[in-house]
């Protein structure tokens, strides 16, 4: 009986809109522990509404090595169901090779330039009017996350900002603490540089740089102070041998660090940890300087697919991950700041929440994976590995080759 | 050879006169069997490598478009500060690893052809790490040399408390710390190579030099490795290749850190095509690599069949 009824609705689903469940491969590079459990709601979201089986397709590594495989795997005729990729800059050219599926029908039907928030993040999925990705969560790199108890065990309070957070350093190294904990991936160093480029020289010196390509900046005096900050943060970094950002985050979490600068997605690591903000860790915005967070994030893909099942489910999997119960389920797990403004967080803690204000303030500027292409955020990437892992490198040496970076970016 | 040696006599320079427009299609099958390697080298090694030339002239990004910037992409290459490391990376790790490999894959296979009991164990023992791909070989000397779990700290916890060697940590040194494990995973396969060259050679040569009293050594380095030549025609080549496509070694060891320390040329086009969307800018830096292999080869490849040609 029951079989018959099912085979009914079944055939229901099928003349009513020709879809049947179809497996969906989505890839990500979502593998640390908070980031599993939270693309973990992704799935069971998709499993349980839909008919749709969610494949995971996890690819270990960082975006840096994900980002080659997924981008082959489409380019060679191999498309996945779904994939997460940075929104910005990086899909540009699948998008204009109309490689990526289409959405604007979803995107319209449930009206996403209405609900998400900020409007930036949708923008940023839009080439010529259409919209090709869904957005799922707001990261930002604008934090810097400071242990209380390395703090404590170098008699020093907590600091409020950069500035004493450096003045602190001396006391943690006498502790036996390693001030800064830095992994070496260049992703991270990069990041790291363009956190202190926003405290240090203000927002106006970084967006004439990384919007406007102004060469001179980058070559100027307040740029200039933020190098210099740099090669005294390598200083204190120099102990930190770790490769990944989750062990340098760990070395935070343990106590055996003070302070490490890395985006939101940190605080999953915290969370998994079983430790509380504000009072086993607490996060500053802006490195406590200028309260203002970028709005890069991740979102979601649909390689254009022949088969006309999978793009009923690729077209379900979108406005599903936009939707509000995945939204917050998602993003508490995930510590980001959820793409819509009417969710209710109030789960969220400290860290969630300073987001969420700065956020509802509008102190936001773009991510750099939206102003910058991906040649030119590889060159920089290497200029910073190279600088963050030399103390020989000069700081004026490094700005030079920054700036003529910045001159040819486009 | 053979034909050549037929055209000679005057019997068959005559039958070739009266058969000269079939020239073309004598040894039939040998010619339609050999015409999909034929096609296959043409279109995959020849024709790529063409595409990919003239591409390097391009600003391709993510995908290949054919709007020509001249020598734009080239004259970026020779800027980089990290395309220049990757070729000095290269040369040392390619003069130290192919002298290492014929060093001791000749030492190894001499010792071992001195008809030395358990040869077959040791052998096997030496071959052994060939048998690994270098990315499990990049891992296991990751490990052994990590200054907190590998000989550093081993040799600390002896007493030798002041002991240091960490080159996978240090920047100066770290394309050494490579080149280790290089030789170790390479050079059993060239003592193989190397054995079965020494086996090769006629054991009255060695009865000859025995009765002239010349020694040992002297028989080797005069007599042998003369002999040997084509044995190590291709040792040579096997380990120049294994030298320029150096990547996965590196990637597993170090991934080209401590910063850009022991960066390769092959890992800055493989980033540059597929990390940083700039294919142009890989493509030039592999037709870099192509000329650097072509520079040493083709005088090579005069001398020796230009040499032939003459003799």
């Amino acid at each position: 009986m029951k079989s018959i009824a099912r085979l009914m609705a079944a055939s229901a689903i099928v003349s009513a809109s020709g879809a049947m469940a179809a497996d969906l491969e989505v890839t990500h590079w979502w593998t640390s522990g908070g980031e599993a459990a939270a693309v973990a709601e992704f799935a069971k979201a998709f499993d349980e509404k839909t008919d749709h089986n969610w494949v995971d397709g996890a690819i270990a590594g960082s975006g840096g090595t994900a980002r080659p495989i997924i981008i082959s795997r489409i380019l060679g005729g191999d498309p996945m169901g779904a994939t997460q990729l940075n929104h910005g800059r990086q899909a540009e050219e699948l998008i204009e090779a109309g490689l990526l599926l289409d959405l604007t029908d979803v995107a319209e039907a449930e009206g996403w330039r209405d609900i998400i928030h900020p409007v930036s993040l949708l923008d940023s999925c839009t080439v010529d009017g259409r919209v090709y990705c869904a957005p799922v969560n707001i990261h930002s790199w604008q934090w810097i996350w400071l242990s209380h108890q390395a703090f404590a065990d170098a008699g020093t309070d907590v600091p409020a900002n950069w500035d004493e957070f450096v003045a602190a350093a001396p006391a943690l190294e006498a502790a036996g603490k390693i001030p800064l904990a830095m992994g070496q991936q260049p992703w991270q160093s990069s990041g790291a540089f363009g956190v202190m480029t926003v405290a240090i020289a203000g927002l106006d010196a970084w967006s004439a740089v990384n919007i406007d390509k102004n060469a001179d900046v980058a070559a100027g005096p307040e740029y200039a102070k933020v190098f210099e900050a740099a090669a005294n943060a390598r200083q204190l970094a120099a102990n930190s041998n770790v490769q990944d950002w989750n062990q340098a985050t760990n070395l935070v979490i343990t106590g055996q660090a003070g302070a490490q600068i890395m985006g939101d997605w940190a605080q999953g690591e915290f969370q998994v940890a079983g430790q509380v903000a504000g009072e086993d860790y607490t996060c500053l915005p802006g490195l406590g300087v200028n309260e203002v967070i970028s709005t890069g994030g991740d979102a979601f893909y649909f390689p254009v697919n022949g088969d006309a099942d999978v793009t009923a489910a690729q077209k379900e999997l979108a406005s599903l991950l936009v939707s509000k119960e995945v939204q917050v389920a998602f993003n508490l797990k995930k510590g980001s700041l959820p793409i819509r403004g009417d969710v209710d967080l109030d789960a969220a803690n400290d860290c969630m929440k300073k987001g969420l204000e700065i956020l509802a303030n509008g102190a936001i500027l773009p991510d750099g994976n939206q102003t910058l292409s991906p040649d030119t955020s590889g060159q920089i990437e290497d200029l910073m590995v190279e600088f963050w892992n030399d103390p020989s490198y000069s700081a004026a040496d490094a700005q030079a080759a920054y700036a003529k970076i910045i001159s040819r970016a486009d | 050879m053979a034909i050549a040696d037929d055209a000679q006599s005057p019997s068959a320079v005559q039958r070739e006169r009266t058969q000269r427009p079939n020239r073309l299609f004598k040894n039939m099958t040998a010619k339609i069997a050999s015409i999909p390697m034929v096609a296959t080298a043409l279109v995959i090694f020849v024709g790529c490598t063409v595409w990919t030339i003239v591409h390097s002239f391009t600003n391709s990004r993510l995908l290949p478009r054919l709007e020509f910037v001249g020598f734009e992409q080239y004259e970026r290459l020779w800027e980089t500060r990290r395309w220049l490391v990757s070729i000095e990376n290269l040369a040392i790790y390619g003069v130290c690893s192919l002298i290492l490999s014929f060093v001791i894959g000749f030492t190894l296979a001499a010792l071992l052809d001195r008809k030395i009991r358990g040869e077959a164990v040791f052998r096997t023992i030496f071959l052994y790490p060939f048998a690994l791909s270098f990315i499990v070989t990049g891992l296991v000397w990751q490990w052994i040399l990590n200054p907190q779990f590998g000989i550093q700290s081993v040799v600390q916890r002896w007493g030798w408390e002041s002991f240091a060697f960490d080159p996978l940590n240090n920047a100066d040194i770290v394309i050494y710390g490579i080149l280790i494990a290089g030789i170790w995973q390479g050079s059993g396969f060239i003592m193989v190579l190397m054995l079965a060259g020494l086996r090769g050679i006629d054991e009255d040569i060695w009865k000859a030099s025995r009765v002239d009293g010349i020694p040992v050594w002297k028989t080797y380095v005069v007599v042998i490795i003369p002999m040997m030549r084509p044995v190590f025609i291709t040792a040579l080549v096997i380990i120049t290749s294994g030298i320029i496509k150096v990547y996965d070694l590196v990637v597993a060891q170090t991934s080209g850190g401590p910063g850009i320390a022991s960066e390769v040329p092959a890992k800055y086009v493989i980033e540059k095509m597929f990390q940083s969307q700039n294919l142009a800018q890989g493509f030039a830096a592999s037709t870099m690599m192509l000329l650097s292999v072509l520079i040493v080869l083709i005088p090579w490849a005069y001398l020796e069949f230009g040499g032939k040609k003459r003799g």
